[in-house]
């Protein structure tokens, strides 16, 4: 045994087993979605305001929800799978509140990053398969691709192209806290569990 | 060849899979990126490493007692880029993928290059038995994931790279199960090593 061997491999085991800590955030997530959920509990980031066009060609923007928390997906109305299972947990969370009616504190937010394709008849149709209801439940689309691009990049959204025409894209539901902030990223498993989590949104 | 002339072939076939166009051949399909994409990226720095080691400096050499830190750094730097983030982060982030261009050759493939030869025999077949059944964990992860855990590749390409890894280790095993009970030279029929001492390695 050489005189450079201990600090060699001291060197080597340390650099690398920080590399992997630094990689998995403290050996907690393998995958890349794991790691954004993490950094979005240390310290939700503020969404940028961004113009949308709801159902009932509506213009507002992403701000205006200050003040209410909101529950957010991403679809596309040709979506043949994943999309209409978001419809499906939001059409169920909006009945756990009871209809679009209620004093629930909760808003619902579907948009669409396919603009292209989807115009303000898509998003109404895909608004009456479910239910959803303008202000309650708005279904809409950026106002531009500098919007869309700002909402992927800030939500954090991947979309590629399924090869077949269509689009895969990230399966969860965004949840914003009043204070206009990314608060956390939920599974979309069962609309109760949806529900209970928006409710226990973290006080500012 | 010449020393000089693998040192040229390691560079140049490192910046063909560099080339915008390969890159993209080679990093649109989950098990295309894991299974040729990476390994041949390994393959560059191991062709390097036989054009450098006639210039290895003698420190290195008797620091890399048996091999060890070498072996070591290899093994760190693949689990590094097995995991689906490290895979992702190569696609979404241009950092992340000149880290990966890097690493690969210089902190994977040379290392291995130079320290294999220093390994004990059964230092290597330790480290080939371990490699190998990781792999068919690996791919049998990504097949029972029920979601992605790229978000740059589909399900289907998901399943597709998880069956990949699994024939690879099984092909793996089986060439290692040859090698280890019969052994490279016994396995040419026209010459096995064994006729010239004029006793077969068998009892």
């Amino acid at each position: 045994m050489s005189r450079g061997f201990l600090p060699l491999l001291t060197i080597v085991a340390a650099t690398g087993i920080m590399a992997l800590a630094w990689e998995t955030e403290g050996f907690r997530v393998v995958t890349g979605a794991g790691a954004r959920q993490l950094s979005i509990e240390r310290a939700p980031p503020l969404l940028p305001d961004v113009r949308l066009m709801d159902q009932d060609g509506h213009a507002f923007s992403l701000t205006s929800y200050k003040g209410r928390p909101v529950l957010v997906d991403f679809i596309y109305t040709r979506c043949p799978t994943l999309c209409g299972e978001l419809g499906d947990d939001f059409h169920g969370v909006l009945q756990l509140m009871g209809g679009t009616a209620t004093g629930v504190p909760l808003d619902l937010l579907s948009i669409s990053f396919d603009p292209q394709n989807d115009d303000r008849q898509a998003l109404q149709l895909y608004g009456d398969r479910y239910g959803a209801k303008a202000p309650r439940w708005r279904i809409a689309a950026p106002a531009d691709d500098r919007g869309l691009a700002a909402l992927k990049q800030s939500f954090g959204v991947v979309i590629i192209p399924d090869g077949i025409g269509g689009f895969i894209h990230n399966n969860a539901v965004y949840l914003v806290d009043a204070q206009g902030r990314l608060a956390r990223i939920l599974d979309p498993d069962s609309p109760p569990q949806l529900f209970a989590d928006a409710l226990r949104v973290p006080a500012p | 060849m010449s020393a000089r002339q693998l040192c040229v072939a390691a560079i140049g076939s490192w910046l063909t899979l560099w080339l915008w166009p390969v890159r993209i051949a080679l990093e649109s399909d989950m098990a295309v990126h894991m299974t040729i994409q990476l390994p041949l990226l390994i393959g560059t720095g191991l062709v390097l490493a036989s054009g450098a080691r006639p210039h290895e400096p003698h420190w290195l050499a008797d620091a890399d007692w048996l091999g060890i830190p070498g072996i070591v750094m290899v093994v760190l730097g693949t689990s590094f880029w097995m995991l689906p983030r490290a895979l992702d982060g190569a696609i979404a982030d241009p950092w992340m993928d000149a880290a990966k261009f890097l690493s690969l050759p210089l902190l994977v493939g040379l290392p291995l290059g130079l320290c294999w030869r220093r390994m004990p025999t059964l230092g290597r077949a330790f480290i080939w038995a371990n490699f190998i059944p990781k792999l068919g964990a690996i791919g049998g992860l990504y097949l029972a994931a029920p979601t992605r855990l790229c978000a740059y590749y589909r399900l289907d390409q998901q399943a597709v790279a998880g069956w990949t890894l699994i024939v690879l280790a099984v092909v793996l095993c089986t060439l290692s199960f040859v090698v280890a009970f019969v052994g490279w030279r016994q396995l040419s029929p026209a010459a096995p090593s064994w006729a010239a001492h004029g006793t077969p390695p068998w009892p």
